[in-house]
């Protein structure tokens, strides 16, 4: 299927998919907590009114509803910021939608600091670490506009609880179109030998420019995995790629702690330990700027992926060795 | 949904509760009723007696668990009851039926009463009321839709159950459905501290619900003292009248009155408040409208005490039913 090319927000790819999943199947029915231009989801409720709930802000009521909507059969897309989606509604997503194991998809729009002015009050960090933490809930967080609408299309074939980290600014394109599926959740988009690198979301795009700055510059083979789905994580094809490097650093917009790194080294450090370096928001939150000049604060960049990985290559020789597990496991 | 596992007796044959010689069966006058079928509707004077068999279950219940909250759920046993036996449009052979009307225990710590009223319809088997809060049962310590059947949604997390009926009357609604399928949910007094519990009621009265009856069983007493004392939440009526609601407010154990406000409930144009006043812990000599009980199991000894009367009370309503009729009977012949 035909996607974009020009660097397109993955948030636009939700509201565009949802209005295809509304043509798609009757019982789709979208709620948004006063947010649904930025969200997208108003897309969804332009075109079908009446199967649209705007609650206004209340993000508490609105994750209720849809368990009660699910319950009744109805398949219910949640969306508003990532960080009232997941935070003002933890306890409202915990037992209405996780526990129940209702099929009920959070779609969470500016997640992390590229969402830039607002500030650390709308800069949602903490996330992935909160979804992936809680039981039966998968974490979804697509790389660019073309796997964001695949992602949106995909949750509906899942009949699960599923939250999706969609982003605020328009960012390049990762897939020249929309793939057929999102496979396994984890996609080799280059192959390496010395060492990998292990991206999520908006960082993606920024690891691919990375490993092109570690040939060019150092003569270094980076293969490059993009995780689009963080939960259930593909344990195989991370170890695939850890087996043959010996080495890796993560990349997200996001805590390095609960997030995609954590997700990564306990699968690494079970089954197959080597070192591996996570870059991502530390101890500290948020601040306001635009959004390019926040993830360069932070040190969010193809740069910040690239100096990471030439101190994760120093280490290489000298902790890394061999799998421990030979061939089996893969 | 998780098949639900028969329940090990294990606490049944501890002989040396005192409470054990209460754990036959309770006599039945006539099976429950329940408004899927051709049924008769039930006197006032049956409901009020249904509303002592579940005191009792409650009891024993709590009794062989050792764990829970039995006064919130005595002090809602009428009003369950009411709906249950009279009320709801349900069929427990079809538990899943998509026109049924909706109950939703949004106060889910008062578990017990549901799950007598269940079991008592045939939802699952009466013996299984005695594994609650055990492990490999089925029975919950608060609501829980995938283990136990008859369960519209889970609850427990106090302040989330309104939403809920507020998402399950919309999807009715989408459905056709809004004239014939009821939501009702049951609130506790802590339910309306809760911030949330407003947020559902703005937008019931936003969305025009009609299919929408919550019932407050404000008993006044929650965890740490009286309402009053804890965090007063005052003329619960005039609230969810400000709303934009129909609220009436009514004495909770009186059953012509909990009957009267549920039917006149289902027939309005717009969200419908019951504001019940009750007593926590009512059928219960010892424990009404007493502070220091909620969320305590009742000792053997309390529990015995507590079954010696309502059994009592329950002999009572029997006997004053069969007396009526035999006098309906020789008036007709």
């Amino acid at each position: 299927m035909a996607g974009k090319t020009e660097p397109t927000a993955t948030r636009n790819a939700y509201g565009e998919a949802l209005v295809e999943l509304g043509k798609r199947h009757e019982d789709v029915v979208a709620l948004d907590a006063d947010l649904s231009v930025s969200t997208q989801s108003a897309k969804f409720g332009k075109a079908f009114p009446d199967r649209f709930f705007n609650v206004g802000a209340a993000e508490a009521n609105m994750m209720s509803m849809a368990c009660g909507l699910a319950a009744t059969g109805k398949r219910p897309y949640c969306s508003t910021f990532a960080v009232f989606a997941t935070g003002r509604a933890y306890d409202q997503v915990r037992l209405g939608i996780a526990h129940n194991e209702l099929p009920v998809c959070i779609g969470a729009s500016h997640g992390g600091v590229s969402l830039g002015e607002d500030g650390a009050s709308h800069q949602m960090i903490e996330d992935i670490a909160l979804m992936r933490a809680l039981p039966k809930m998968s974490v979804i967080v697509p790389a660019d506009y073309n796997q964001a609408y695949r992602a949106t299309l995909e949750s509906y074939e899942m009949e699960r609880p599923v939250y999706l980290r969609f982003g605020r600014p328009a960012t390049p394109a990762v897939y020249d179109e929309v793939p057929e599926s999102l496979g396994t959740g984890v996609d080799v988009l280059r192959e390496g030998k010395d060492i990998t690198l292990i991206a999520t979301g908006h960082m993606v795009w920024r690891a691919l420019e990375a490993a092109d700055a570690l040939e060019r510059e150092d003569g270094v083979e980076a293969e490059v995995l993009n995780v689009s789905i963080i939960k259930p994580i593909h344990s195989e094809s991370i170890l695939e790629s850890l087996a043959k490097t010996g080495v890796a650093v993560t990349a997200e917009e996001h805590r390095v702690v609960g997030g995609l790194a954590d997700a990564v080294r306990q699968v690494a450090a079970e089954q197959h330990p080597v070192p591996i370096f996570a870059v991502g928001m530390g101890d500290e939150f948020g601040v306001s700027g635009t959004g390019e000049a926040c993830m360069e604060h932070f040190g969010l960049t193809a740069r910040g992926i690239a100096d990471r990985a030439r101190e994760a290559l120093v280490l290489k020789p000298i902790v890394s060795h061999p799998p421990l597990l030979g061939k089996e496991w893969t | 949904m998780e098949a639900a596992r028969p329940l090990p007796q294990a606490d049944l044959a501890d002989a040396n509760l005192a409470f054990v010689r209460h754990l036959q069966p309770v006599p039945d006058l006539r099976p429950p009723l329940n408004g899927a079928g051709e049924e008769r509707a039930p006197s006032i004077a049956e409901l009020e007696r249904w509303a002592t068999v579940l005191r009792i279950e409650c009891v024993r219940m709590l009794a062989v668990a050792k764990s829970g909250h039995l006064d919130s759920s005595l002090s809602a046993a009428d009003i369950v009851s009411a709906l249950y036996n009279r009320v709801l449009r349900h069929d427990p052979s079809n538990p899943k039926w998509h026109e049924r009307d909706r109950f939703v225990l949004c106060k889910g710590h008062a578990a017990p009463i549901l799950y007598a009223a269940l079991a008592h319809h045939g939802y699952f088997p009466l013996e299984d009321l005695m594994g609650l809060r055990q492990i490999g049962a089925h029975l919950q310590g608060h609501p829980d839709m995938t283990k136990t059947p008859g369960v519209e949604v889970s609850t427990g997390s106090l302040g989330q159950g309104l939403s809920m009926c507020v998402g399950i009357a919309l999807a009715l609604r989408l459905d056709g459905l809004e004239d014939t399928a009821h939501v009702f949910g049951l609130l506790s007094d802590g339910d309306c501290q809760e911030g949330q519990t407003w947020e559902a009621a703005t937008a019931a009265a936003h969305y025009g619900l009609r299919n929408i009856t919550a019932i407050v069983d404000y008993n006044h007493l929650q965890t740490d003292g009286t309402t009053e004392e804890v965090m007063d939440i005052g003329d619960l009526r005039a609230k969810f009248e400000a709303f934009g609601w129909d609220a009436v407010e009514i004495d909770g154990h009186d059953m012509t009155a909990i009957v009267e406000a549920l039917e006149r409930s289902r027939t309005l144009d717009r969200p419908a408040a019951i504001v019940a006043q009750t007593r926590k812990g009512r059928g219960v000599s010892a424990m009404e409208g007493r502070f220091g009980f909620h969320g305590k199991p009742p000792t053997p000894e309390q529990a015995d005490e507590a079954l010696e009367e309502l059994m009592a009370k329950l002999e009572e309503q029997t006997a004053a039913l069969e007396a009526a009729e035999g006098a309906s009977e020789e008036g007709r012949s």
